[in-house]
């Protein structure tokens, strides 16, 4: 085979060709800087979102982060409070905190030219909570009049496509019914599943999906699917919040870790999640330029109240016990480098004394004691089968490390190896479905990331009876009760206290354990400034300046 | 040789079915991916029910499997949970990977036989003594190590390459990567053509050849190399496919958007359309790299004959 020698320099001529380029790449940001006039773009790392890209159907960080620089909602959440302030809505009136009457801004457009007026709200939100659309956030409209006609609880047949309780009533006004009383209502509307769309998103879907259109202060320039969306700033954005640089470049990483490395490298700008394993050195790597602050994500340890074992008398005594087993302190401090905060409540600091956050509310039992922990669970009758198993899904996360830290705290309290151990599950997705379906032998980590700053969406979706993410399946009339009576109050600091007063009640009967209230940690170059995070733990994009 | 090749490339069809039904099968006792879908929160059971029947997947595995497979023949891979086409997942994927591959190659194939050809010709000297200890510690080394080493000194402490790779993938950001995720193999390589050299150096045939008076050169490209790269090509071979599947780890360490982070990011979401659909292709690769090292053996040694 006379060509084999042929073949054979070939190869070797590539070879030295990719030599002589070796090591060519890098170096490279890929970003013309614009110096201080607010043109500079910057690049911020990013994962691929889980769902198409509709303010609906996303629920997941990734995803909400370019709804947030997309879209401009009725209300917008301030990011250092987190109070709702008024965005698009000139005013939401309500005399009985049941029914409320819209109006929005005039002079707002959708980057398209599109203006948008009542009618891009009411249908969006129609769109939104009809099940044939399959949006998986649809339940934010659950409180809407008419919603179980348009998305009919068990699967059946919807006999509408419209919710019935909204109307438009003018140009830019509208009226929102709810099926029942919730005064907080207006300050919910700040989430991204309640922004306007425009035509273009009914008309065409498909093409919108590609490259969705908002009314937010950033359009998208390009978006390749699965590595980068260049978002660029729209000059003609009618809101206060103008974006103070050119655009963002957001870049998909298939590893935070790798992100960081860019960042350490100086071809990335900004990293809005520091992994776990480079806590320690964020601080001397990056000095002034980590951020460490609170978000509102609370972690907590729920039980199978459908397990008999776990719900017979006597138990709130071994959930209290186990709750003051826990060295809360150490256990931040050491694993998480203090990027979380011990939990002295079932809320979050990001609401504020004001919002509903009460420090201490928990009391004793969520400190550390262990000689009373023991004492507690002996007179409760015992850790059922004289065993705890904590699940927790092992494939992201690094939920391994607390758990073996809680439950070494417990075998020291209990003076027994065995008294805890983790029971890690291969996947989320094998772990959300042994939840559903009430498989959970043991308690199981639960995270709550808020949806927005109310003390309600802490307490309501989480404990209130059959909620849609009591996963424990924990049941208190006495708590349901103040609950409702808190939605119905019109008069914020009497509803914040009964919320508060509904939170005793959960504490007394140790319905779940809050463990730790968890921070958002981001690190930047020195090319940008004014970085901040909001209490959702995102970058406040639009603020931040290249220089 | 023809009928070979048509009898092979039948052989195949078995393979690729039971293949498939394989990775279908374990893909679908992981559980029900929808309960993955909402995050830290149970989708309502209405969305959840309609979800699962967007998927096809409220009918029972062998009707699934079926229809995949239907669709499969006709180039429809499916689905995405995020919306897109695993076609259009593929087409972004596969080019990187085989870039990547094809530099791992390359370096496998010019460093490693390289390397074997002058081990394997000075046995027992300094110089085979010492590619014979660097070859141990990079088989010893774990990729992952030798990935982050090289990520943070070439790329953050000297900064001369970019310690990841950009979305476009171009070749020259690839070398470091490649050369990482050929390590291992290289490594093998070099051993599996020294010991073939040095086994054939006594052959009756290069005795031969060196009687006749032929250029030293001449005798070992020709006719020493040529018969003892059989199981160097072999190796090579299979190595293509593991190569495209199983660089997961490099690939994540440089950022790189191909298959190895598809599969894994399919396999988190639980998401069986996209799963399935790389696995098949990876498949496919495999077997076609196995029947061109098959093929080449009788380029290689003309003994070998294809009835």
């Amino acid at each position: 085979m006379r060509g084999a020698t042929h073949a054979r320099w070939a190869v070797c001529a590539t070879a030295a060709a990719l030599a002589a380029t070796a090591c060519g790449g890098g170096g490279d940001g890929g970003d013309s800087g614009g110096g201080g006039d607010g043109s500079g773009v910057l690049s911020s790392s990013w994962g691929d979102p889980q769902n198409p890209l509709e303010p609906a159907n996303t629920n997941e960080v990734q995803g909400g982060k370019v709804l947030d620089m997309l879209f401009r909602g009725l209300k917008r959440y301030d990011a250092e409070t987190g109070k709702a302030n008024d965005m698009l809505a000139e005013k939401i009136e309500t005399s009985d905190s049941q029914n409320f009457t819209v109006t929005v801004k005039s002079g707002w457009t959708f980057s398209n030219g599109e203006a948008v007026s009542a009618k891009s709200f009411v249908d969006a939100w129609n769109y939104g909570a009809s099940l044939k659309n399959n949006q998986k956030n649809a339940y934010f409209f659950g409180y809407i009049d008419g919603y179980d006609k348009v998305h009919p609880e068990d699967g059946g047949k919807q006999t509408a496509d419209t919710l019935s309780g909204l109307k438009v009533t003018g140009d830019n006004t509208f009226t929102v019914k709810l099926n029942q009383k919730f005064s907080t209502f207006p300050d919910t509307l700040g989430y991204a599943a309640f922004a306007p769309l425009p035509k273009a998103f009914f008309d065409d879907h498909a093409t919108w999906l590609k490259k969705p259109v908002g009314n937010g202060p950033y359009t998208i320039d390009s978006y390749a699917k699965g590595s980068v969306m260049k978002m660029r700033k729209w000059d003609k954005y009618p809101g206060e919040d103008k974006a103070e640089n050119g655009g963002v470049d957001l870049k998909v990483y298939t590893d935070n870790n790798t992100a960081y490395t860019d960042l350490m490298a100086g071809n990335l700008d900004l990293v809005d999640d520091v992994p776990a394993a480079q806590l320690k050195n964020a601080k001397s790597d990056l000095g002034d330029r980590y951020i460490n602050t609170p978000a509102g994500i609370i972690q907590t340890l729920a039980f199978p109240f459908y397990d008999k074992n776990w719900d017979k008398d006597g138990m709130e005594k071994v959930r209290t016990g186990l709750s003051m087993a826990i060295n809360r302190k150490q256990i931040t401090e050491t694993i998480f480098q203090k990027t979380r905060t011990p939990a002295t409540d079932w809320t979050s600091p990001v609401l504020g004394e004001a919002g509903g956050f009460k420090e201490g509310l928990c009391g004793d039992a969520c400190e550390y004691d262990p000689a009373k922990a023991k004492k507690m669970i002996a007179d409760g009758g015992g850790l059922p089968g004289g065993q705890v198993k904590i699940s927790y899904n092992a494939d992201t996360g690094s939920h391994k490390e607390w758990v073996d830290a809680v439950c070494n705290s417990v075998n020291n309290a209990l003076g027994n190896d065995k008294a805890c151990v983790g029971n890690p599950v291969g996947t989320f997705a094998d772990f959300r479905n042994q939840i559903t379906q009430s498989k959970m032998s043991g308690p199981f980590r639960a995270g709550w990331q808020m949806d927005y700053p109310l003390i309600q969406n802490f307490l309501q979706p989480l404990y209130y009876t059959n909620a849609s993410s009591n996963d424990g399946k924990w049941t208190s009339k006495e708590f349901d009760d103040l609950v409702d009576k808190a939605n119905a109050e019109t008069d914020q600091p009497k509803a914040i206290s009964l919320f508060q007063q509904a939170e005793e009640v959960l504490r007394d009967d140790m319905g779940a354990i809050p463990l730790w209230y968890q921070n958002g940690s981001a690190g930047y170059s020195d090319r940008i400034s004014n970085v901040a995070l909001n209490p959702f733990s995102l970058p406040v994009y639009n603020e931040i300046k290249v220089s | 040789m023809g009928r070979y090749v048509i009898r092979r490339l039948l052989q195949m069809i078995p393979v690729f079915i039971g293949a498939t039904l394989l990775i279908f099968l374990m893909v679908n006792v992981m559980g029900d991916p929808i309960a993955g879908l909402c995050g830290d929160r149970q989708c309502d059971p209405a969305t959840a029910t309609q979800l699962r029947k967007e998927f096809g997947l409220d009918k029972p595995v062998w009707q699934q499997y079926a229809t995949y497979m239907g669709n499969v023949f006709t180039g429809d891979f499916g689905t995405a949970f995020n919306g897109q086409e695993v076609t259009e997942l593929m087409s972004t994927a596969f080019p990187v990977t085989i870039r990547l591959t094809v530099v791992a190659i390359v370096f496998e194939v010019v460093i490693g036989i390289a390397l074997g050809v002058i081990t394997g010709l000075r046995r027992g000297r300094p110089v085979d003594t010492g590619v014979l200890l660097i070859t141990l510690v990079v088989i010893s080394v774990p990729t992952f190590v030798t990935g982050l080493l090289l990520q943070l000194l070439l790329g953050v402490k000297w900064g001369w390459i970019s310690p990841s790779v950009s979305s476009d993938a171009p070749f020259d950001e690839l070398i470091v990567p490649g050369l990482v995720l050929a390590s291992v193999s290289l490594a093998y390589v070099t051993r599996l053509t020294r010991t073939s050299i040095a086994e054939n150096r006594r052959a009756d045939y290069v005795r031969t050849a060196v009687a006749k008076g032929l250029p030293r050169r001449r005798v070992i490209t020709r006719h020493l190399l040529r018969n003892s790269l059989i199981p160097v090509v072999t190796f090579i071979g299979t190595d293509i496919g593991a190569l495209m599947g199983g660089a997961i780890v490099t690939e994540r360490i440089f950022n790189i958007h191909g298959v190895g982070f598809q599969l894994y990011q399919g396999i988190l979401r639980q998401n069986t359309q996209t799963v399935v659909g790389f696995v098949t292709v990876l498949v496919l690769v495999f077997l076609v790299a196995n029947l061109l090292v098959d093929l080449l053996y009788a380029v290689l040694d003309p003994r070998i004959r294809y009835a």
